[in-house]
């Protein structure tokens, strides 16, 4: 039986993947949208996790819009990125830096 | 149990506004595509329009009693409808002040306008929002709307650049807020912000048990604190300020604090008021290095738009101070600065759009030189609004100010209240740069302003707001204070 806590462990190990993902990468901004992906899994891992050892739906609803939100997200991230490719040739992260900071 | 997920449409009028809204979104997209180019100044109009209606509405629904609906999910109260009033009302103005610099700058296009509705329709989900998903859904209309806004000036490398760091940092913000609120739905079994108040109201909160409350409480308000801007989650804001169109960054300095402290409100103080004592610790960290940075960064500024971001990060950490006093005097004190900076930041960029040209994009300094030559009233506006922003009575931004520090050190906090008035004194000196530079200093350039009647009528208007609403600010503190 796997229990509540092995899915809060799991999740919050891929919760820190894809933080320290983003934070040491600096290749390439796909990467990023990767990170990111990585976190939303763990907040859904962690919602129907805790729904279904609660009894309660409304955590798996949760997840339904997080999905959806995630679609339209990486659908306007990757819309960005060929913007950027376009006017500078190049995705890197090292490109990103005009703007000071 | 089974009830909870009835529909009962006798109910919707409370959401009546949003509806509206949604409509009309609908509605201007689609007649968008029809209108040849010499009507395209029709999407503008029908776009003030359908802000006014649903501001109507929305003002008709102040006074009624709390209300929710969508079995929990959606409350209607003083506090939503007068935010929305004003969320409509300031974006109604910064649309005014946006369309001239999109005619010059070639941005006009009718995606520009339903994008704007969109956000705003995302803002008014988040301040009615009374569950966590409500919220977040809200919180992500406007989001993704605003990354796209940004993008919009897409031969601009700037912007491309702004609004990729603003997706990147936006989502790392909503992966944090989501991983807390998990844990929040984790420990309290509802999403629902009445059913996690009643639970934070009766947990021990010592225990080891309601641990997981306090480590999703620190994950929310990283959340909340990325989406205000304040530091150390700041970084964003200097870069999407500067990089993006004026005109949008007149909107996202604006409008969206409004929302952000809204989402403040719902899931903090009327959530997990109960664990104040937690999260106003975090606060007192987060707004005392906001006001510090703020206000030493913006010193080696030379950009007016990365100025007013640093002036913005300090102007957040005084809102923060309000909420960390834990009283229903220092929250109210907190919204009336939100509505003070709102109407400060509106009239500060609005004179910076004011000086742009086509082809020209006067967003340095040094633009401002022998302004007042030039344009004695426009010198005139920008010398209150910095006065206001610098906390000079009689202007507005003194009050503001003077109520917060008023509420930390009746809450018992000097310390802190010494410190925000030293670094509200430094940060005075980079507001009279600006005047001085208006005032003191001869122009290299021509600085004809070529703004539209309505757009210099308006701006007057809201600068001179300024300086009145500071000498007669009963009605926006007793407002303030009426919405807790």
């Amino acid at each position: 039986m796997v229990s509540l806590s092995d899915y809060l462990i799991l999740s919050s190990v891929i919760f820190c993947i894809g933080l320290v993902g983003i934070f040491v990468n600096r290749t390439n901004i796909i990467t990023l949208l990767m990170c990111v992906e990585l976190i939303l899994a763990a907040v859904n891992t962690n919602f129907i996790a805790f729904s279904h050892f609660l009894g309660n739906e409304a955590g798996q609803i949760f997840v339904f819009f997080i999905l959806t939100v995630a679609a339209a997200e990486v659908a306007i991230g990757l819309a960005i990125l060929t913007l950027l490719f376009r006017v500078r040739g190049s995705i890197d992260v090292d490109v990103t830096n005009s703007l000071k900071g | 149990m089974n009830n909870m997920y009835t529909f009962d449409t006798s109910t919707l009028w409370a959401a009546l506004p949003e509806i509206f809204l949604l409509s009309a979104i609908v509605v201007v997209l689609l007649l968008d595509l029809f209108l040849t180019k010499p009507f395209k100044q029709a999407t503008y109009y029908l776009t003030q329009i359908s802000l006014f209606i649903t501001g109507v509405m929305a003002f008709n629904l102040i006074d009624q009693p709390q209300t929710i609906i969508f079995s929990g999910s959606f409350i209607l109260d003083n506090m939503a409808s007068v935010f929305k009033v004003f969320m409509i009302g300031s974006t109604m103005v910064a649309m005014v002040y946006t369309r001239h610099y999109l005619i010059q700058h070639a941005l006009f296009r009718g995606e520009y306008f339903v994008l704007v509705l969109l956000s705003v329709l995302g803002m008014m989900v988040m301040v009615s929002g009374y569950s966590l998903l409500t919220l977040y859904l809200g919180l992500e209309i406007l989001s993704l709307s605003l990354y796209t806004l940004i993008a919009i000036a897409r031969e601009r490398a700037g912007a491309v650049e702004a609004a990729l760091k603003y997706f990147v940092l936006g989502a790392i913000a909503s992966g944090l807020l989501l991983y807390g609120m998990s844990m929040i739905y984790g420990i309290s079994g509802s999403i629902n912000i009445t059913d996690i108040a009643n639970f934070a109201a009766n947990a021990d909160l010592a225990s080891r048990e309601t641990l997981i409350l306090n480590f999703g409480l620190v994950f929310l308000v990283i959340g909340i604190a990325f989406k205000l801007g304040a530091v150390p989650f700041h970084m964003w804001v200097p870069d999407v300020y500067q990089g993006a169109p004026t005109s949008v960054t007149l909107f996202l300095s604006t409008v969206p604090k409004v929302a952000a402290v809204a989402m403040l409100v719902r899931i903090l103080v009327d959530g997990l008021g109960a664990m104040h004592a937690y999260w106003a610790d975090l606060f007192m960290v987060l707004a005392v290095l906001s006001i510090a940075l703020g206000s030493v960064v913006a010193l080696m500024q030379t950009n007016i738009k990365r100025l007013l971001a640093y002036s913005t990060i300090s102007h957040v950490g005084f809102i923060m101070l309000g909420f960390v006093t834990g009283v229903i005097s220092g929250y109210g004190a907190a919204v009336f600065y939100v509505f003070v900076y709102i109407l400060m930041s509106l009239a500060a960029f609005g004179i910076v759009i004011l000086l742009n040209k086509k082809g020209f994009e006067a967003d340095q300094i040094s633009d401002f030189k022998g302004l007042s030559k030039h344009s004695p009233w426009f010198a005139l506006m920008m010398l209150v609004v910095m006065l206001s922003m610098a906390g000079v009575p009689p202007f507005i931004g003194f009050y503001a100010k003077f109520f917060i520090l008023q509420q930390v050190i009746s809450a018992g906090f000097v310390t802190l209240a010494v410190v925000a008035v030293v670094f509200a004194v430094i940060s005075a000196y980079y507001y009279l740069q600006i005047i001085k530079s208006m005032y003191f200093e001869e122009s290299d350039k021509d600085i004809t302003i070529v703004a539209p009647m309505d757009m210099q009528l308006v701006l007057s208007i809201n600068a001179v707001l300024i300086l009145v609403v500071g000498i007669f600010p009963d009605f926006w503190i007793k407002l303030s204070l009426s919405l807790f």
